[in-house]
């Protein structure tokens, strides 16, 4: 693809992982932590494992959208389907989430929920407009990224005096999950999860900017270089990682400059700010109730919010037992540490969030990386 | 029937209106309604011997060998289809079904699922498509059903169509004999028909130049059979696309197998399409294209045959068949990694963020 490949390029890959081998030292060890699921997904995806010296160990991060989502989120979105004869109009990997009940919003559907796959939120509004006598719901989720649309949508909603249609908003916040990680005693006192440095999702940044990782490079004295989404982004993002670490600077570093600024983008920032507020606590699966990490529709857009609307009574519900997605999303453990990883839990039938959705951590290895746990003479999974 | 003008005269009094009409349930009943779609569209399309004899099966005479038979359902949305439509693709379908069993393809029968509502005009589009690729592949129609269910119970329409064929002498070709160190070529790019059809959905307002591979492969086969009549694996990637395919055909053979990404042929356009929907090209559906396995001293013999053939021009080489108890398709990516190439999950979804 025009303007892709470059981003690709398996001579200038050569290139980096040649200055990353040449730039680490022998006697010591890298963990540097990819937040979010679009750098899990691009380093399977591509095999950079392969392209790393032995010391530099990538650990997963919780962003992945899908897998954060806790279970009683989609039992609420499930019962707005089911019981209250919405439409729930949700992004694709959502609907395989494991819910309650051996649910899921694809089950659901086919017992007869009218639940619709959609591209973005402008097709919710489009269904609302479409189906006057229905009412429609959009299944709100993801991070920074996500939620300037979905502010759009309300606006528009409100705008064109849309009254049939309602957000189910569950946006949450990178930077106060990061910091979540960073005060978590497995890292801060226990020190099992020894954390050298961040990569930073580059599309968030480009709506938030840079400029809220200052307070954790500085506050924990770790780096953060914030990168894109290419391979040879990541593969860079690591050689900045490595030398900041080697010069013990912890630094927020832009190596996706081609769209990030400090400041981010004022007029997205602008229409989050205007719909939504931040909400005292929100539950991540896997990381459990963090702080001021998540967002809710402010009360002048009552009417199109649909926890309001709807009444929707929140109900926490433990993981399944065997799933260790909660250590795994707080990069406690690796997915090919859990029991029930390739076994009773598989892309087609998930226990956990993390084997859902291809950016999910599980997903991730299973598809692209589990020919490299595969000891001989163990029977395939496929 | 013609008459003396030359224009053909209804014995039902009035012809069917092929420009307004619309299905009903009558065209469906076992009636005089029945019997004139039958007559006027159906058998005046794929006018053969066989259907001339008015008869509920064919009587078929069959070449010696060993009979191959082959069916496939078509519920493609939208009908139509930047490239062909379900009525081409149907054919083609099965054609390359039988085709890839290392068959000649005689002899196809069809059956269609109308919805209520219908326009007969787009019924007449599809049909005149598939008389068309029948034609052109040599295999005609020779027997057919109809049935009409109630609005809202079908999507328009949905066609079956059964084929046989017979396997050419000396031709052993299935998805159980890939041996170690055996190469995998593919007959050219990947994924065209799932990203002509994509870029149709409905919600998915997306304008490409892409059209649908869909073709009849059975006779760039036959030119491969003749230059390495010892292939040993064929197949045809459609749904779940080269990746499905070659899981199939790892299991099936109890080997693994080993991709050179950057051997493998993808449209620009299709790759840029992918990109920005979350589709990978290798998962994606093709028509037209087909996946063979051969002894390595055959594989550059069976590669010039390809090459010559014009559905077969941009065949490349693009893996090789090893020993893997685990049974993994494995691939060298361009950027200088190896991955799996895993089954398809569920339906290739999206990413959201």
């Amino acid at each position: 693809m025009k303007y892709i490949d470059e981003f690709r390029d398996g001579a200038t890959a050569r290139t980096l992982a040649a200055a990353i081998a040449r730039e680490v030292r022998p006697e010591r060890r890298y963990h540097l932590m990819e937040f979010c699921g679009g750098h899990t997904h691009a380093i399977s995806r591509y095999g950079l494992a392969d392209l790393l010296p032995g010391s530099v160990e990538m650990v997963h991060g919780p962003g992945c959208p899908v897998c954060v989502l806790p279970i009683g989120r989609i039992d609420n979105a499930i019962e707005l389907a089911r019981d209250r004869g919405v439409v729930l109009c949700t992004y694709a990997d959502t609907m395989r989430v494991p819910a309650s009940e051996g649910l899921s919003l694809m089950k659901a559907k086919a017992r007869g929920a009218d639940v619709r796959m959609i591209y973005s939120c402008a097709d919710a509004l489009r269904i609302a407009r479409d189906e006057p006598r229905r009412e429609v719901v959009f299944f709100a989720i993801g991070f920074e990224t996500t939620t300037p649309p979905t502010a759009l949508a309300i606006l528009e909603a409100r705008r064109t005096g849309l009254a049939n249609f309602s957000v189910f908003c569950n946006h949450v916040l990178t930077p106060a999950a990061i910091t979540h990680i960073l005060e978590s005693p497995e890292v801060r006192d226990l020190g099992i999860v020894p954390l050298d440095g961040f990569i930073g999702p580059a599309h968030v940044s480009t709506v938030i900017g840079s400029q809220p990782y200052e307070y954790f490079a500085e506050e924990y004295r770790k780096p953060v270089v914030i990168a894109g989404f290419e391979p040879l982004d990541v593969m860079q993002a690591i050689l900045m990682l490595v030398r900041q670490v080697n010069e013990g600077r912890a630094e927020v570093e832009n190596e996706f400059t081609r769209a990030v600024t400090r400041e981010g983008n004022a007029k997205a920032k602008g229409l989050v700010a205007e719909v939504f507020e931040l909400r005292r606590s929100f539950e991540w699966r896997g990381l459990g109730e963090v702080p001021y990490s998540a967002l809710a529709i402010k009360s002048a857009y009552a009417d199109l919010d649909a926890e309001r609307r709807y009444g929707i009574a929140y109900r926490p519900v433990p993981d399944h037992k065997a799933c260790e997605c909660g250590a795994i999303l707080r990069g406690v453990k690796r997915p090919a540490d859990c029991k029930v990883f390739g076994t009773a839990c598989t892309p087609e039938n998930p226990l956990g969030s993390c084997m859902v959705s291809s950016e999910g951590a599980c997903a991730a290895h299973y598809a692209y990386g589990r020919f490299r746990s595969a000891t001989p003479g163990e029977r395939s999974h496929a | 029937m013609p008459d003396a003008a030359g224009r053909r005269r209804s014995r039902y009094g009035r012809p069917l209106d092929l420009e307004r009409g619309r299905v009903d349930m009558t065209h469906g009943s076992g009636g005089r309604a029945m019997a004139q779609l039958i007559e006027e569209l159906f058998a005046r399309a794929f006018d053969n011997d066989f259907l001339r004899q008015g008869n509920d099966g064919a009587v078929l005479a069959l070449p010696p060998g060993r009979l191959v038979m082959a069916t496939d359902c078509h519920v493609v949305s939208p009908l139509f289809f930047p490239g062909g439509d379900i009525g081409c693709l149907s054919v083609h379908g099965t054609i390359n079904d039988v085709a890839v069993m290392g068959a000649v393809p005689l002899y196809l029968a069809a059956g269609f699922v109308l919805e209520e509502g219908f326009p007969l005009a787009d019924l007449a589009r599809i049909v005149a498509s598939m008389a068309a690729a029948s034609r052109e592949a040599g295999v005609p129609v020779v027997t057919g059903d109809t049935k009409v269910v109630e609005q809202g119970k079908g999507d328009g329409v949905f066609v079956t169509t059964t084929g046989v064929g017979v396997v050419r002498e000396g031709v052993d070709v299935r998805g159980d004999r890939a041996r170690p160190g055996d190469r995998v070529l593919v007959s050219g790019t990947l994924g065209d028909h799932g990203v002509a059809i994509m870029s149709l959905r409905e919600n998915l307002a997306f304008e490409t130049t892409i059209r649908s591979d869909t073709a009849a492969l059975h006779g760039l086969v036959g030119a491969m059979l003749d230059a390495v009549p010892g292939l040993r694996v064929l197949r045809d990637p459609t749904r779940g696309g080269l990746a499905t395919t070659l899981n199939e055909i790892a299991r099936q053979s109890r080997c693994g197998l080993v991709l050179d990404e950057a051997a493998i042929p993808v449209r620009p356009e299709v790759e840029a399409a992918c990109e920005l929907l979350g589709l990978d090209a290798l998962y994606v559906a093709n028509e037209g294209k087909l996946v063979a396995i051969c002894a390595p001293e055959d594989a550059r013999a069976l590669l010039a045959a390809m090459r010559a053939h014009p559905l077969g021009e941009r065949a490349a080489i693009v893996g090789e068949v090893i020993e893997d108890p685990h049974q993994f398709v494995q691939m060298d990516t361009r950027f200088g990694g190896r991955r799996v190439v895993d089954w398809l999950t569920g339906e290739q979804l999206p990413r959201i963020c």
